[in-house]
């Protein structure tokens, strides 16, 4: 069965869940729907059903941008020379509270 | 749109009302008032779990599960209580599959066959708008154990509703097909909504036990909801003619004996068997 | 998705830095680089296991209007909704690989692409029920336990999540079959009666020997599949046969012996024809269920249009929630 060009615009959404409050949200799979509605209560219904989460986002997948398996090394590189990023390069004097 | 004459079997025994109507003696009205909300939810959600595996989208079989889960999970706690209520013995099991169809006290418009996904939605919708007003009442009974059901049901419902209005906007207003069949669907129902707020002596006798719904003003608000979406739908409200009821008094469509025969047929072949 | 177009020489380096990883047990990611073979052995098997997934919520589907108790009701409405949306966590993993769910879906209603032989058997009686969540999950569970180490991240993310969810449909199987047990003459009868129809096409569920399996070796090295399918198929026996002792039924095979040095219930010939036949669309429900699914298919062709259309003709607009 042929389908029409308006069939196939079912796009593809990201979903991402809540698990508690305060907590990050974090990809949870996909779901097609035709507008931001719809695809919130798919991703409910799918993803929610349990109470697993108490919020969600959808994202048209389109609208995500990923960093390429190459760039990794650029990107990602924990850098170990760079200890000045961490808080343990830093000396604190005897009996002083730093908080 | 309520009468004060209310059809009644032959047997059961009569008195005159005030009005000088001959009308039966409601032997157990908070148990008969439990049927009708358990029946209704009961059957509804039958019929949406004949969808399971049929959905025109899988992302909607799994809504539409969900829906079927959540009514038939009503109608067991309300048809527990009922037969708490009756004080017989009977469980929520037994009133389900062991009572004859004309026992069975759902509104007529849950029992008709499920049509086309806009037959489905629509009905879905008509009956989800009334059901969100009614639970809201309700969680002002004075019975605490309906007035919990109805809280907890409550919550539930309005995600229906959302869900259901929302397809009968998309289907009103997305194609000539879909408007089409949206619109025949909604011409077929609109004579079953008018029994879901008729009044008659069982709504009497409960509001002299704290259970109060003002049926004219729910049915106000439920026209405004209604209004309000099928305008967003692109839809025709069709004007009120002459109404079909009897369902709260066991006068049902064919449609329920058929639905019955298949609901009923495994409990029983094994009468007494547990499952 | 990016396909790399580069000279056989970097296609060498690609392919030991591919196999470095997956020897080191590395998770390979949607825009990661792998050979075109894996694209094509996970595409292939994730898409089988999803059609199986939806073919599978048609035997139990069968049953829901019939189901004898309203608990029964719920609980099997919950299982064959769970599938659904198992179907859906993996087309939208095969998805990653480039491929579109439309373009799965029409493969599978066109009799292109293959799904578990087992859901082209019918569901004769209300103890199938029991027997499908025993037998069936319980095989499935044997085979699935695995995949959530896969070396595709989708594939063994979805199936984390799906174990996760299979648990309560093997428990909800034996349960009913626990009852049945020791139910009425006619329960017992009943649960027999099923066993008898489904405990071959369980065993066969595993596939072949692997020697007779074409992909199975290419899937071994590759991490995507863990074990043989002899093996998974015996472990399942060996989780089983004591399963099937307390509950007090036969199970139809007259060559089943405990061997005590190994521990493993031997068990007799599986009839490989027969699962050949069925693979190959002559089993008894395999027009069945296709046809079923050809039919949700055709007949909400209108409605995922109106959607569509609903949504062109408001875009741009803020979506407004009802009620």
């Amino acid at each position: 069965m042929a389908d029409t060009g308006l069939e196939a615009s079912w796009p593809l959404w990201e979903v991402f869940t809540q698990g508690a409050h305060g907590e990050p949200f974090a990809h949870a799979g996909s779901v097609h729907a035709t507008d931001a509605e719809l695809a919130l209560q798919n991703a409910r219904d799918v993803y929610a059903r349990r109470g697993e989460a108490v919020n969600l986002w959808v994202v048209p997948a389109t609208a995500i941008t990923a960093s390429a398996p190459s760039d990794a090394g650029p990107f990602f590189d924990p850098g170990n020379d760079k200890a000045y990023r961490h808080p343990q390069f830093y000396v604190a004097p005897r009996g002083v509270r730093i908080f | 749109m309520s009468d004060d004459t209310v059809v009644s079997n032959d047997a059961t025994p009569t008195v005159f009302n005030p009005a000088g109507v001959r009308v039966p003696i409601i032997q157990n009205p908070l148990f008969e008032y439990l049927l009708r909300l358990g029946d209704d939810r009961l059957i509804l959600g039958h019929r949406m779990s004949e969808w399971c595996g049929h959905g025109p989208i899988l992302e909607e079989d799994i809504a539409l599960s969900n829906i079927a889960l959540d009514l038939i999970g009503h109608a067991s706690s309300m048809l527990a209580l009922a037969g708490t209520v009756e004080g017989q013995g009977r469980t929520e099991d037994a009133l389900a599959y062991f009572r004859e169809g004309v026992a069975f006290r759902n509104a007529l418009i849950v029992e008709l066959p499920n049509g086309d996904f806009a037959f489905t939605m629509m009905r879905q919708f008509l009956f989800d708008a009334y059901s969100v007003l009614l639970w809201d009442a309700l969680s002002q009974a004075a019975d605490a154990r309906v007035a919990a059901l109805a809280a907890k049901s409550l919550k539930e419902d309005k995600y229906h509703l959302r869900h259901s209005s929302e397809w009968v906007v998309r289907l009103g207003d997305g194609t000539d097909e879909s408007h089409g069949r949206a619109q025949q669907a909604l011409d077929a129902l609109w004579r079953y909504t008018g029994e879901l707020f008729d009044r008659d002596g069982v709504d009497d006798a409960v509001a002299v036990q704290g259970i109060v719904v003002d049926h004219a003003a729910l049915y106000a608000r439920w026209q405004g909801i209604v209004a309000d979406v099928l305008r967003r739908a692109t839809l025709v409200m069709p004007t009120d003619g002459a109404m079909r009821r009897g369902g709260r008094a066991g006068r049902h469509t064919e449609h329920l004996g058929h639905l019955l025969s298949v609901m009923q047929i495994v409990a029983r072949s094994h009468p007494g068997a547990a499952w | 998705m990016d396909k790399t177009t580069s000279a056989p020489i970097d296609d060498l380096a690609h392919v030991a830095a591919f196999d470095a990883r997956i020897a080191a047990g590395e998770s390979i990611e949607p825009k990661d680089w792998m050979p075109e073979r894996y694209r094509k052995q996970l595409t292939r098997m994730m898409s089988q296991h999803a059609h199986s997934e939806i073919v599978g919520m048609l035997p139990e589907g069968n049953w829901i209007t019939r189901a004898p108790s309203l608990r029964r009701k719920l609980s099997l409405i919950a299982k064959v909704q769970d599938e659904a949306g198992h179907g859906l966590y993996i087309y939208c993993g095969t998805e990653t690989l480039g491929v579109d769910r439309q373009e799965l879906t029409e493969q599978l209603l066109d009799g292109r692409a293959k799904y578990s032989s087992i859901f082209n058997y019918p569901t004769l009686s209300w103890a199938d029920m029991g027997v499908i969540g025993w037998l069936v999950d319980g095989a499935a569970i044997v085979n699935q336990t695995v995949l959530a180490k896969a070396s595709y991240g989708p594939y063994a993310r979805a199936m984390i999540r799906i174990c996760k969810e299979e648990n309560f449909h093997k428990r909800q199987g034996y349960e009913i079959c626990t009852v049945l047990a020791k139910g009425t003459p006619a329960q017992k009868a009943m649960l027999q009666d099923a066993v008898n129809r489904f405990w071959w096409p369980s065993l066969a569920m595993f596939g072949p020997s692997d020697s007779n399996s074409p992909n199975s070796a290419e899937l071994l090295k590759w991490r995507v599949k863990r074990k043989t399918n002899d093996e998974l198929r015996q472990r399942f026996v060996n989780l089983t046969v004591p399963q099937a002792i307390a509950l007090g039924i036969t199970l139809p095979d007259p060559d089943l012996r405990h061997d005590e040095a190994s521990g493993d219930w031997h068990f007799g010939e599986i009839d490989w024809a027969e699962f050949f036949e069925v693979i190959a669309g002559n089993g008894p429900c395999n027009r069945e269920r296709l046809a079923a699914r050809n039919k949700a298919h055709d007949e909400g062709k209108w409605v995922r249009e109106a959607a569509a259309a609903h949504a062109a003709k408001h875009a741009g607009t803020p979506s407004s929630a009802a009620a």
